[in-house]
């Protein structure tokens, strides 16, 4: 029965295809749908930026300036799905691509054609929801947990429900090819107690993604289904539940917002031992640790909630769960600080991102423990405290991680080095205004300042305007971020070595810079010594 | 099947991808449309749904011969073969969260929140100024605003229990056909898994009649409160998924007729069949739960 031939496939065995539309459009190769991932994940960062520019503008001073308060909400609530679904989460895939692959030894992903579609769904996915601005009846506006009723009104609500699918069946089938890679794919000798960290959080991670997509699924074809189709989940006459939207929601949003942070938690493993020159700390507790935080991450979701009317058990449940995930947590920073315990260190721009990662992410963990305490939470619940908490685990968490992560391996991507001296520019600049952006906030809270609001008290005028010049800044300094990628990948003179950085260890770094279009098409022989963890016994 | 090689095989470049992309989005943009269309006018909404739809079946027509021809000239070797079940497995397991949400739903609507609609627990002081003069009960009536006006719930010992007699013989049918397939017997093959498609086609048909029957005489609705809601929309989403398992079957079906499969090559086989067991369980959660309960 094997009468056709099979060797066609391979023609393009030795390097990427010279058509543009060929190569980008129809691809099947891990690299290429990974930088696809990224530049998209880039573009969508600055989309996602200009809007909260226009969020800081009009909060510089108390009063309506710039723009109408519809506009503001739309922008608070596109701003906020732009950067979850279109910047953080395609990065991340993004670099799962390129670097899961090269990590344990595979020729490419598991299912290369469907890798391809995870890709592809994502820009016309992004097209429908960015559309709806340019509606007659405008776009969402509720905020992009999209509580019912408010985001039942309007003419949007269509448009963002089957954006949300198609962004979902991507990260589904994204999340799928990286668990059977990472299960079926290995060079034979990397154990799975050898693999990288990264790739640790990743395997997790699309664990996550498989379990609550389809719930966020479900929960926005209810949405679908009450506004057109006359259902009443969420209508009491109808004796549904609004509050019951979300629970499904957070069921949804908590593991999510961990499927934000478990990849970071990955790539700073990668990167401190790299720099600090010494193996991981603890590695198999490292692994562990994020197991368990996700595994915590299923039964905290209506800490989200607790100011809605919860009976008292479950608040009380809710917050000690909630708590607990502080200890695993916990285990992670020791165990970073640890690996930098007595380490050369050296400060290069992957590694004073990932330094800035571990402090800063762990001021955010720390309000989130604060809001995590119930009574308290009635007094932050819905301020700017809250926003305060989530930016810093996720702007200097999940998006100081992302960029740690480009430093680090654009070298191995381009073959050329990126120039430190300004690598260092965007990193101070960011680290600094970062902290101007979204430190204030914590006090404007605290001070009782409601978000989603585009008008304020007086008495909240310093801080906000304190806050906006730093987010002017934050956002001009990732400019310098863009000069930097655009003379790396086009200008740089300087060559990369294959083990671009002195500490390295790992797969990755055996193979040339920039990597070939095709790596690993006959499994590595694997040296224990070379991985980096191999020679831990923990 | 075939000679297997030892590289993994990595496929060449492909146009289905972005087709699938596009025709994706033509659909929810032409659906999306439509909804919005104000009462009366179609707009182009409905034409672009249906374009995208055709779409999406030729593309699924594409993509899977393109698969197909790979699988035929034997270049998915055991390794592939892993992954390609990996796949399966972990789309069915998102399978199954999808309708743990509205699982969920009803759980939570009827645990909750109409009890404290009534005035239970935590709901004394809604019930007491909003709708005191509801009382709280599941499957009679339709909330405090009598959304959607009184009903009657499909009894379940009539049709239902026939439909989870049929589709638990499907799953009989369908192993055996399995079986068969194990030691090569095509023509039992052919036999069973003909019956797993015919009770699939029959179970679909007895659901419609039923659904029919909900709307003219019991006065059941998608509109009958949250009991409609949920009633509707998980037995709704299951016969979708029987639908495409019964589509799927047959498909299968017609390619043991043409001698696609051996007997430890048939990943196809299998994944449809995980595919009808795991709608079956679904079945089951909805019977006792939808029905019986």
């Amino acid at each position: 029965m094997a009468h056709a031939a099979t060797h066609d496939h391979h023609d393009d065995h030795h390097g990427a295809p010279k058509n543009f539309f060929v190569r980008w459009c129809m691809s099947t190769n891990h690299k290429d749908i990974g930088t696809l991932y990224l530049v998209f994940s880039l573009l969508m960062f600055f989309i996602g930026g200009s809007f909260a520019m226009v969020i800081r503008a009009e909060l510089f001073k108390p009063g309506l300036q710039l723009v109408q308060p519809y506009f503001f909400n739309e922008m608070t609530t596109m701003h906020a799905l732009v950067m979850i679904f279109g910047a953080v989460m395609p990065a991340f895939v993004g670099l799962g691509n390129w670097m899961i692959p090269l990590m344990v030894g595979a020729p490419d992903m598991a299912l290369p054609r469907m890798n391809n579609l995870s890709f592809w769904i994502l820009p016309f996915a992004f097209a429908l929801l960015l559309s709806t601005l340019f509606l007659p009846g405008g776009g969402p506006a509720g905020g992009w947990t999209m509580y019912p009723p408010l985001s039942l009104q309007g003419s949007s609500t269509a448009y963002v429900v089957f954006a949300v699918h198609l962004m979902g069946i991507s990260s589904i089938m994204g999340a799928i090819n990286i668990i059977a890679t990472i299960l079926n794919m290995r060079a034979p000798g990397m154990d799975l107690l050898k693999m990288p960290v990264f790739v640790w959080s990743w395997l997790i991670t699309a664990f996550l993604l498989i379990a609550v997509m389809p719930v966020l699924a479900g929960a926005v074809t209810m949405l679908l289904t009450d506004k057109y189709f006359g259902t009443n989940f969420f209508n009491a006459a109808g004796g549904g539940d609004p509050v019951l939207f979300q629970h499904i929601f957070w069921f949804f949003g908590h593991p999510e917002v961990y499927i934000m942070i478990l990849p970071a938690f990955g790539l700073v493993s990668e990167i401190i031992p790299t720099f600090a020159r010494k193996p991981i700390f603890g590695y198999k507790a490292m692994v562990f640790a994020i197991a368990s935080i996700a595994f915590l991450s299923f039964i905290v979701w209506a800490h989200h909630m607790f100011a809605v009317g919860l009976p008292l058990g479950g608040e009380i449940f809710f917050m000690y769960a909630t708590m607990l995930i502080a200890v695993p947590t916990g285990v992670k920073v020791f165990n970073w600080v640890s690996t930098m315990w007595g380490g050369s260190m050296t400060f290069e721009t992957p590694m004073l991102f990932a330094i800035a990662f571990v402090i800063l992410f762990t001021i955010g963990g720390f309000s989130g423990l604060m809001l995590a305490l119930a009574p308290a939470d009635f007094q932050y619940h819905d301020t700017y405290f809250v926003v305060a908490h989530f930016h810093y685990v996720l702007v200097t968490g999940a998006i100081f991680a992302i960029i740690a992560a480009t430093y680090y391996w654009l070298p191995k991507w381009t073959g050329h080095m990126y120039s430190e001296t300004w690598g260092k520019i965007h990193f101070w600049n960011s680290v600094i205004w970062v902290n101007v952006l979204f430190f204030p906030q914590h006090f404007l809270g605290l001070a009782g300042m409601p978000r989603r609001i585009p008008d304020y008290n007086v008495a909240f005028a310093n801080f906000n305007m304190i806050s906006s010049i730093g987010g002017f800044l934050f956002g001009a300094s990732q400019l310098i971020f863009l000069g930097v990628l655009v003379h790396a990948v086009w200008f740089s003179k300087k060559k990369a070595a294959d083990r671009v950085w002195e500490g390295a260890k790992g797969l990755e770094w055996t193979v040339p810079s920039p990597a070939p279009y095709h790596t690993f098409d006959v499994p590595p022989v694997i040296h224990d010594h070379e991985l980096a963890h191999g020679h831990v016994e923990d | 099947m075939g000679h297997q090689q030892d590289a993994y095989f990595v496929p060449a470049k492909s146009y289905w991808p972005i087709v699938a992309a596009v025709v994706m989005f033509v659909t929810v943009f032409g659906a999306a449309h439509w909804l919005n269309a104000p009462p009366g006018e179609a707009g182009f909404g409905k034409t672009m749904l249906t374009i995208g739809f055709v779409g999406i079946l030729l593309m699924f027509f594409g993509w899977f011969r393109s698969v197909i021809r790979e699988s035929l000239a034997g270049n998915y070797n055991s390794q592939v073969d892993r992954s390609f079940r990996m796949g399966m497995m972990w789309f069915i397991f998102s399978e199954v969260m999808f309708f743990g949400a509205f699982f969920g739903a009803l759980f939570y609507a009827r645990m909750f929140a109409v009890p404290w609609l009534g005035g239970e627990g935590h709901g004394v002081l809604t019930h007491q100024f909003l709708w005191n003069d509801y009382t709280a009960a599941w499957g009679t009536n339709t909330g405090p605003g009598h959304v959607g006006g009184d009903f009657q719930t499909v009894a379940p010992w009539g049709l239902p229990l026939l439909n989870t007699l049929i589709l638990l013989s499907s799953s009989v049918t369908v192993t055996i056909a399995h079986h068969a397939l194990k030691v090569g017997h095509r023509g039992k093959i052919l036999l069973f898994l003909g019956l797993t498609v015919l009770l699939g086609a029959t179970f679909l048909y007895f659901q419609a009649h039923e659904y029919m029957e909900a709307y003219r005489e019991l006065n059941l609705t998608l509109h009958s409160g949250v009991y409609g809601s949920t009633f509707f929309m998980l037995t709704g989403f299951h016969g979708m998924h029987v639908t495409l398992g019964t589509i799927m079957l047959a498909i299968i079906w017609l390619r043991v007729a043409r001698g696609h499969f051996s007997k430890d090559h048939h990943f196809g086989f299998e994944a449809v069949a995980w595919y009808w067991h795991f709608v079956d369980v679904v079945w089951l959660g909805l019977f006792m739960f939808v029905y019986i309960l």
